[in-house]
């Protein structure tokens, strides 16, 4: 396939309006997000920075339809996700997470994992969805470990696979939660190398959270930062660097300049967040 | 290549672990045979060692046993009591603790009564279902299915509710039916804990099956079973026989719990890393 072809052009467009969000367990309202809005083009990466524990993956979880909104509404290419009417966003294949901790499923192998979207949905075949699925996987530079456990591969593979099997649902928005948290830097540099890589060839919406602001400015097109619970959008860094990116991005002047522009809002709210004695929650 | 390379590395292993196991064995022996024949040498007895038969009278003993038709049909009524009681606390106990785990009002309503059956031992219910089963075999049955069962459910219970809600909500994303969710995720992420149920529930099963045996008294034509063996040569005064019983018990044991390991292995194909 081309990649024109491929391409998801402009779509996957996200609009939250709004969102407030109060976990309410016996009482005790405590409220994970504030009346945040941003607005995501298609085939936009957009991360999101914040201190731990503000509120970053509530939002995340409202999107993919795991938690309800308290207040607000979120489109996704003008269709209603969730809203006053509907709390609840339908979980569906045109948002695909990949999880903080991995979700790949251990009792099945690395291609079994990635075929396993299209055969429950019933757009493939098993045998077709397998090719597909090693097709993809080779694609990542998988190609020998399809017959692999997840629990025989290094987590750097791991994750590489589960965004392969993100992917072939062929979503608008692919939603990740810190999924590089626990790597090393140099696997990092290559997860992202690999990243960078899958959003050139898809153009597949990104909606990325992390605590890494040189992963934010080196993936991102733009960097929401938001403040500490409750989160709200506190500001915008567009990201003006061309892509493709290599690592070399990274030592550059322009790298540096936004660097210090992000790490000086992100520090005032990780003071705000440490005095209140935020426990970490994500 | 490799593969013979691995085939002779895992035949040197096995060897090394052959030999530590007949080793020990060895060394048992010999502590139990100085242990049995201490007071004869030295006029003074070891307590507790001091009466037990020494190995190689019991071992006299088996080699006398064993061209006996009854001490073999010991071992298949004892067997096969294992084997209903087991199957049938497997076959309702995994569906039923697979339904506390996932619907809210199966759990509202069978859990706590079963929470209130669960801690009477196995044992206690010999007498009212020795009362209670019209033959002595049923009740039998009875009581082993109960051991096993509670253990089972348990487990299943637990493995199933632990199961990492991403599993769920990743295969629910990509478009996974309540179906899927069961079969395909739910019940493969349950395993692991389905097979330690089976594990624990099977040794509390032999060790059901045994007192039932000897308190019900077997009875019927050399159906007694391997507890009915002890208890028999218990009555008649046969201490090596009492030993030639335990042992048979110990090895029947091992064999049930290396057929669920070797089930296990097979089944789960993901855990043989570890």
């Amino acid at each position: 396939m081309t990649k024109e072809k491929n391409r998801n052009s402009g779509l996957g467009a996200l609009s939250i309006k709004n969102v407030t969000k109060v976990y309410d367990p016996e009482g005790v309202n405590v409220m994970a997000v504030d009346n945040c809005s941003m607005e995501i083009a298609g085939s936009e990466v957009c991360m999101i920075v914040g201190p731990s524990g503000c509120g970053k993956t509530t939002l995340l979880n409202a999107i993919a339809g795991f938690h309800s909104v308290t207040e607000g509404s979120i489109h996704l290419d003008g269709e209603l996700l969730c809203g006053p009417s509907k709390p609840l966003a339908d979980q569906g294949a045109d948002r695909m997470v990949v999880f903080q901790h991995g979700a790949l499923f251990p009792w099945k192998t690395l291609q079994e994992n990635v075929a396993y979207g299209p055969i429950v949905q019933k757009v493939l075949g098993s045998r077709e969805a397998m090719d597909k699925a090693g097709t993809m996987l080779a694609e990542a530079g998988l190609g020998d470990f399809l017959t692999k456990y997840p629990g025989e591969v290094s987590s750097g593979m791991a994750r590489r696979a589960e965004i392969v099997r993100a992917l072939i649902n062929d979503p608008k928005v692919l939603l990740l939660d810190e999924p590089y948290r626990a790597m090393d830097a140099l696997t990092k540099q290559i997860m992202h190398e690999s990243l960078l890589e899958t959003y050139d060839r898809t153009g597949v919406t990104i909606f990325f959270i992390t605590h890494d602001l040189e992963e934010a400015i080196f993936l991102g097109d733009k960097v929401h930062i938001v403040t500490t619970r409750p989160c709200q959008l506190k500001k915008t860094v567009e990201v003006k660097i061309p892509r493709p990116r290599s690592y070399e991005t990274q030592s550059s002047e322009a790298f540096r300049k936004l660097l210090e522009e992000v790490s000086d809002a992100v520090h005032e709210e990780a003071v705000k967040a440490f005095q209140a004695g935020e426990r970490e929650m994500a | 290549m490799t593969s013979t390379k691995k085939s002779f590395f895992a035949k040197l292993m096995g060897q090394v672990t052959l030999k530590r196991g007949v080793s020990a064995i060895l060394i048992f022996l010999v502590i139990w045979h100085v242990g049995a024949l201490f007071d004869d040498w030295f006029g003074v007895d070891i307590i507790g060692i001091g009466l037990v038969p020494p190995p190689a009278d019991v071992f006299a003993a088996f080699l006398e046993v064993i061209p006996k038709i009854g001490y073999w049909q010991s071992w298949v009524s004892s067997f096969s009591r294992v084997l209903t009681g087991f199957l049938v606390a497997m076959l309702i106990g995994i569906p039923f603790g697979l339904l506390l785990a996932v619907n809210r009002y199966f759990r509202g309503l069978f859990f706590p009564p079963f929470e209130i059956l669960r801690p009477i031992p196995p044992l206690a219910w010999v007498p009212a279902s020795l009362i209670f089963w019209p033959t002595n075999e049923m009740s039998i049955a009875f009581v082993t299915f109960l051991g096993a069962f509670f253990t089972i459910v348990i487990n299943v219970l637990g493995g199933a509710r632990s199961i990492d809600i991403s599993y769920l909500r990743a295969a629910q994303s990509m478009g996974a039916s309540q179906f899927d969710l069961f079969w395909k995720i739910v019940l493969p992420g349950t395993l692991p804990s389905i097979f330690t149920g089976a594990a624990v529930g099977m040794g509390i099963t032999w060790e059901v099956v045994l007192a039932a045996e000897m308190i019900s008294g077997g009875g019927t034509q050399g159906g007694g079973g391997l507890g009915f063996f002890i208890w028999n040569s218990y009555m008649g005064g046969s201490l090596e026989q009492i030993v030639v019983g335990m042992i048979s018990i110990g090895i029947a044991g091992y064999l049930s719990s290396s057929a669920i390991r070797k089930l296990g292995y097979f089944m789960m194909p993901w855990r043989r890393l570890f």
